[in-house]
Order: C-alpha cells, then sequence, then structure tokens
C-alpha cells in the first residue's frame, strides 16, 4: 500500500506545517500506490520555497470518505509519476508549463494551456506545439478551432483518421487563460468570489461553494444550517438546468427536435428558479463566505415548489419521449465507450465516471454542507456509451429534484443565513472539494504568517476529463465527434483558468 | 409519432409575446439599472472601495456615478452604503450603442439609446451574427445562446447565430479577450464581410469585468475591435440582450417604465 497519508476531511483546515514531506522516492511510491488501491489525484501541483519547489499531492479516497495531502521538495526536476500513474499526466504538464520543473521520464510535456511561465513571465505562442501525426495511404488530419461552429467556447481539436475512423483525438486547450490563480494570490480580496463564480460560469454555484467552504475552513467558522440548504438547493438547481440542456444537446445532436426544443426551455425555466433565489440566473451573488445572502420567505418556498412540479411535468414528456426513441437510442448506444478501467486509470469524474459504473460522487463519498444530512444517491450506469452519459444524466435530474423537494418541505425555524467571517488563520491548509455537475470540484488554499493566500490552487472536473473525450473518439467515425463531445459537455475556461 | 403529437400538444405553445406583448416577468430579485440617490458626504468613499472592478468614481462635479460597462451588479455597493444611495432597480433595458452612455448619474435615468444607423440601415431585418468567445466564463455564452430556443425565437426578428464569419454581418463578443484568442478574434472579424457590426456582450467583453487589468487579457473588446453595441450584465439577462439587439436594429420595443 506504501506510504501511509495522514487523512483530512472535506473542509477540514490544518496547520500547513503538519502536511506531511517526504522524500521523492517515497512521496512517488505513496502517491502511485494510493491511486492503484483506486484513490483518485484531487490536484497536485507546485509551489516555490527557497531555492526550489515544493510539491503538493491531494488524494481523495472515495471509499474511505478521506482526503489525504502529502508533499515533498524538489530542486528543478524529479522522476515524473505519469509512466506509472497515467492520471498523473495533466498536472504533471502543468507544473512544468508554470514553473519549468521537469518530470523527468514523463512521456511528452506538451503545453497544457499556454499560459505566462510563472518563473520568466513567458507566454509561449497558443497552439504553437508539436502534435501526434499520422502517415499513410488515405490518412489525413481535421483540424477545427479555437473558434467553433457554435456559440460555445473556444478550444483547438485535432483529428487523426483514416477515412472516416478516428484514429486519435488531440484536443490543444488554453484559450480561455485569464491568470486566475496567479491573481488568486495574495487574496483574498474584493474580486475573489467574482473570480469563483465566473472560473466556469455554468458552474457559478459550485465553485463558489468549494471557495464558501475554503473560507469557513480558514477562519473556522460554521455556517447557518438554513444556507446550507439553501447553498445544496442552487447547486441542485444548477446540475438540473445543465443537465437538462446536455439532453436536448444531444437530442439535437442526433436530429430529435422535439427533446431539443422541449429541453431549451425547460433548461431556462430551471435558471429562472436559481433567479427566484437570487436575482440572476447563474446564482451570482448568492453564496458568501459564511452563509448566503438572500433567504426563502414562505412564498418564495410555495412558488419554487409549484414551478418545479411544473419542470417536472414537462421534463418528464420530454425525456420519455427521447428515451424511448429507437431512433435516438441506436444513436447513442456504442457511440464514444469508454471502460471501466480506462475511467479509472485516466482519473475520470463525474457524470463521465459514473457512466462507466464507477460510484464516486462528492455528495455521497465526502459529503459537505446539507449533504451531510440528506445526499442524493449516487447514479450510475455501466455502458460508458454516450446512452450511458446522457441517462446518469436523466437519473441525477430526478435526484436533484426529489432532492429541492424534501429540502424545500422542510424549512427551518431558524432564519439565520450568514455568519460573520473571522480573519483566517496564519500558515493553515484547506482541501474543499465539492460534486459540480460535471463532477469533483478541488480547491486547495493556504495562507501565509498573515493569513493571506499563500496559494489558491483549483482544479475543474474538466481538467480530469477532458482526456476522456480524446479516449473516447478513438475509433468512431468522425461524424459522431458533435456527439461525443455533447455527452462529456466540459468546460474550457474552467480548464483554462 | 402519436407520442410525439402527444407531447407537443401538453408542452404548448411558449413563445414569449414581447415585444408586441408583454415582457416576461423578471424575477423580484433581479438587479437592473443602477439608481443613485443624493445628498451623498462628499468625503465618503465606502461604495468606490467596496466595488471589485472600479465601477463607481466621482465625476468632475464631485457627484457619485457607476459605470455599467464595468459594473458586475453584484450589489456589494448597495450592501455597504451606510445611507442607501445605491440601489439595483427593476429596469432590464441597459444596452447602450455608446460606451459613454452607460455611466449611471444620480437621480432618474434615462434610457441610453442603443440604436445604430448602420444596423439600421443594412440589418433591420435581417442579421446574422458569428459569436466568438474570446475568454467568456461560458454565462454569457449560454444565456445569449438561450436566444434561440422556442421561448424567446429570435428568429422571429431575423437574428440568428450563424457557423462561419463568412455568413455573419457581426460579430458578438463575449469575455475580456484573452491573449490566447487576440489572433483569433482579429481572424474572424477579418473575415465578415463589409459594412459589418460587433456587439460586445457583457461586463468581460465590454471592460474586461472580473479580469480587467490582467496581463493574460485585454480590457475588453473595444480595446482591439470598434464596438457597435454595449450590452452590460454578468452576464446580461436574456431580456437586456434581446431588448438591446431589436433597438439597436431600430425596431420597436415597449419601454420599460418601472421605477423604484
Amino acid at each position: 500500500m506504501g506510504l501511509f497519508i495522514p487523512h483530512i476531511y472535506n473542509g477540514e483546515a490544518i496547520s500547513l506545517s503538519s502536511v506531511p514531506v517526504v522524500q521523492v522516492k517515497p512521496f512517488r511510491l505513496a502517491v502511485i500506490a494510493h491511486v492503484a488501491a483506486g484513490d483518485l489525484i484531487s490536484a497536485m501541483f507546485a509551489q516555490p520555497l527557497g531555492d526550489g519547489f515544493r510539491l503538493y499531492a491531494v488524494l481523495c479516497a472515495p471509499l474511505r470518505e478521506q482526503l489525504g495531502i502529502i508533499a515533498t521538495d524538489v530542486a528543478d526536476s524529479y522522476p515524473a509519476l505519469t509512466p506509472d500513474c497515467p492520471a498523473a499526466n495533466g498536472f504533471e504538464r502543468e507544473i512544468f508549463e508554470q514553473w519549468g520543473i521537469r518530470p523527468e521520464g514523463h512521456p511528452w510535456l506538451k503545453p497544457i494551456r499556454f499560459q505566462p511561465s510563472r518563473m520568466t513571465g513567458q507566454t509561449p505562442a497558443v497552439g504553437i506545439t508539436e502534435f501526434f501525426s499520422m502517415e499513410g495511404g488515405e490518412s489525413h488530419e481535421v483540424a477545427v478551432g479555437p473558434v467553433h461552429a457554435g456559440v460555445i467556447e473556444p478550444g483547438h481539436f485535432r483529428f487523426l483518421c483514416h477515412g472516416e475512423t478516428v484514429f486519435h483525438l488531440e484536443i490543444s486547450l488554453g484559450y480561455q487563460h485569464r491568470g486566475i490563480e496567479r491573481a488568486l494570490a495574495g487574496g483574498p480580496g474584493g474580486r475573489t468570489i467574482h473570480y469563483m463564480e465566473t472560473l466556469a460560469g455554468d458552474t457559478t454555484v459550485g465553485h463558489a461553494a468549494a471557495y464558501c467552504a475554503v473560507m469557513e475552513a480558514l477562519s473556522g467558522i460554521q455556517v447557518p444550517p438554513v444556507a446550507n440548504s439553501i447553498r445544496a438547493i442552487a447547486a441542485e438547481l444548477e446540475r438540473m438546468a445543465n443537465h437538462i440542456g446536455d439532453l436536448g444537446a444531444l437530442a439535437g445532436d442526433v436530429g430529435f427536435l422535439p427533446t431539443l426544443n422541449y429541453c431549451g426551455r425547460i433548461r431556462g425555466d430551471v435558471l429562472n428558479l436559481t433567479a427566484m433565489l437570487c436575482g440572476n440566473r447563474f446564482g451570482r451573488t448568492l453564496l458568501t463566505p459564511g452563509g448566503v445572502r438572500f433567504g426563502i420567505d414562505p412564498d418564495r418556498r410555495q412558488r419554487l415548489l409549484t414551478r418545479l412540479d411544473a419542470v417536472e411535468k414537462d421534463l418528464d414528456t420530454a425525456l420519455s419521449l427521447m428515451f424511448s426513441a429507437p431512433s435516438v437510442l441506436a444513436r447513442l448506444e456504442r457511440t464514444g465507450t469508454l471502460s471501466m478501467d480506462l475511467a479509472r486509470q485516466i482519473g475520470l469524474v463525474g457524470v463521465a465516471a459514473r457512466a462507466c459504473g464507477l460510484s464516486h460522487d462528492v455528495r455521497t463519498g465526502l459529503p459537505y454542507g446539507a449533504y451531510r444530512f440528506d445526499s442524493p444517491p449516487a447514479s450510475t450506469f455501466h455502458s460508458g456509451d454516450c446512452f450511458a452519459r446522457a441517462y446518469v444524466r436523466k437519473l441525477e435530474v430526478e435526484q436533484s429534484i426529489a432532492f429541492i423537494r424534501r429540502q424545500l418541505n422542510a424549512p427551518s425555524a431558524q432564519n439565520e443565513l450568514r455568519k460573520p467571517l473571522l480573519p483566517l488563520g496564519p500558515d493553515r491548509v484547506t482541501v474543499a472539494l465539492t460534486e459540480g455537475w460535471r463532477g469533483d470540484i478541488c480547491h486547495v488554499a493556504a495562507t501565509d504568517h498573515e493569513g493571506r493566500f499563500a496559494f489558491y490552487k483549483v482544479v475543474d472536473p474538466s481538467f480530469h476529463n477532458w482526456l476522456g473525450l480524446a479516449f473516447a473518439l478513438r475509433g468512431q467515425q468522425i461524424s459522431d465527434f458533435p456527439l461525443c463531445n455533447k455527452s462529456f459537455n466540459l468546460s474550457y475556461c474552467g480548464h483554462d483558468l | 409519432m402519436l407520442r410525439v403529437l402527444r407531447a407537443r400538444l401538453q408542452q404548448k405553445h411558449r413563445t414569449m409575446g414581447f415585444p408586441s406583448g408583454p415582457a416576461p416577468e423578471m424575477p423580484d430579485r433581479f438587479a437592473g439599472r443602477p439608481v443613485i440617490q443624493e445628498p451623498c458626504p462628499g468625503d465618503c468613499r465606502v461604495c468606490r472601495d467596496t466595488c471589485p472592478v472600479q465601477a463607481i468614481r466621482r465625476g468632475e462635479d464631485g457627484r457619485v456615478e457607476l459605470d455599467m460597462g464595468r459594473c458586475l451588479f453584484c450589489g456589494a455597493c448597495s450592501e455597504a452604503c451606510p445611507k442607501g444611495m445605491i440601489a439595483f432597480g427593476p429596469d432590464y433595458q441597459l444596452a447602450s450603442a455608446r460606451r459613454g452612455d452607460m455611466v449611471v448619474s444620480p437621480g432618474p435615468g434615462t434610457r441610453a439609446e442603443a440604436v445604430s444607423e448602420l444596423a439600421r440601415k443594412f440589418f433591420s431585418r435581417s442579421l446574422k451574427l458569428r459569436q466568438v468567445s474570446a475568454g467568456g466564463c461560458n454565462a454569457c455564452e449560454a444565456d445569449v445562446n438561450v436566444l434561440g430556443t422556442p421561448a424567446w425565437d429570435m428568429g422571429r426578428f431575423g437574428i440568428q447565430f450563424v457557423a462561419s464569419p463568412r455568413h455573419a454581418d457581426g460579430l458578438l463578443v463575449t469575455g475580456p479577450v484573452t491573449g490566447n484568442m487576440l489572433l483569433a478574434l482579429e481572424k474572424t472579424y477579418a473575415a465578415v464581410p463589409e459594412p459589418r457590426i460587433v456587439i460586445a456582450c457583457g461586463a468581460c467583453a465590454i471592460s474586461g469585468g472580473p479580469f480587467a487589468d490582467h496581463p493574460e487579457a485585454k480590457n475588453g473588446v473595444d480595446s482591439v475591435l470598434p464596438v457597435d453595441l454595449f450590452i452590460p450584465g454578468c452576464p446580461p439577462h436574456p431580456l437586456t440582450a434581446l431588448d438591446g439587439l431589436l433597438r439597436f436594429l431600430g425596431r420597436p420595443v415597449p419601454d420599460c417604465k418601472k421605477v423604484i
């Protein structure tokens, strides 16, 4: 099992000096052994320390409801983990790009988001790098992006094809890089909550909740129960809105227009429920460290319940239509299949992982806030294809509706919405995981001697999952790309930060 | 087939009557056009210090001014003001053709003009837009995309997003314009045939938003391209966007006369 890594709870703050710092060799062995035993790498990153760097790894052991954090000190290189632990691939490329620390033996240190070096400030020219290539009769490459045909974020895709069959899809991102992690260091400040809300704007509540958990852990306060409940309601509304939009878009990508149109509208109805909470359709301004800024009065509670019933009814016809149409199912089934084994190896999270039969869900595995008392069961399906990713979304929407109803039907006698925040404790570190609608959101923050952020690391679920999309395309028809892409619907800005 | 028809009957016709009929109901907590009251103590700077994006300043006459092009509509200023002099009202008609018209002064606000002579002359009955996200967080993108769904159906006005800049009359840009998207944005603009227009949608695209003055990004689209319409918000409500687009084209819209 390798080295024992002391555990911390989700949203617990510990003294920075109590993070075990070991030699590189046991660090490697511990991370590799834990991941082989089923742990996920929630975050792995470097921070400058003296003349060298301290390398941190945060591991998530879902079956034991634990998080672990371990560190090692390195100069400018160390033996790479990736050859023995593919899930470390993205993290090691990121560490190399940010700090110039070379993971020796890493198979290919391609730029991951073409961001300015944190050491020299120099920015590599975006998209200019070496890509996989393929030669031979009838083989060709198709390049798409960064500007895409739809109203979506930018990214560059390269398909290596033989005829219509995709041998490999290469995904080159970074176009959305706005320098958020760099700007977070030294905070918190007035813009911090806005960075969180716009890290991945479709996951405003998910990232804001992780940030609030970080702040509350570092300042040592407990959030009022009502605030936890409202945060969870907002998080489930966010999940619903995005899943419903995705289900509609999947129907659209296979040419099934009724569900596309109904879901497009129903998604808006759900966004309007979030706007009923706080005035903003994406939940902006709702969460604040210490609690929430808006409550739910009895009249609002009733209106929410009534409109939730209407959403459920409309959704039922829209989705049963889609899931009973043989023409839809034939396109979804056995398209873009990932095996459970591969999902484990590359460290897939969220809907995409649960669609491969893995049961990890932060809400049940490492419950936080209101989920400590009532967590929707993890929804899984085993087939790993586009159908599974659609079906898991449908199951999750149903569970979210039931959860929101339970929360709204159990009003608390208390009405305190927020607690005042205390100054952040100095030299502390905390890890907060939340289950965003795409999967695990991980925020790791540490304070300096004065209680300011020494570093703030963000890992969006998309960071884990983009490689999954590349694998899902192998052996598929290139015409199935829109369908596969939508079945993952990953964030560009959440990846690029 | 019968199932499809049955579902169709259950889902009903849901396209809104706006703009000839009533505007859709806005949430009661919606933060629209800011309303600034007076008098304000001359030495107080609580709102200015609270604003995360420096949207508030004192004008030359000493009066408090709020720039909607920078504003995230987060309400931090109205929460912080000890005298309750700043509030965000229900007025959703925020779009403007001129950057300077987005600065709100104390007193009853007047709606800024959004009409563009060029747009009215060439595109009033058909406007095809290429959307470019240049660091947008996918909130602006999602809520302009929603204008194409049956409830909003902007296709009724001949407004449509198209897949290629060559088919477009202009660009609708979201995001602060990241350094990594600068070239792609410039190339996309160059590929749009003239006459062409540019719309900056959201606080990021107008001023950089929360990322203003980041070295990794520009401070909005007008630092790169000439902008013909500004739609403020973080993100703008779809009604703000649709109202702005219609006024831009010189088409009639109802006046949002609600005052707080």
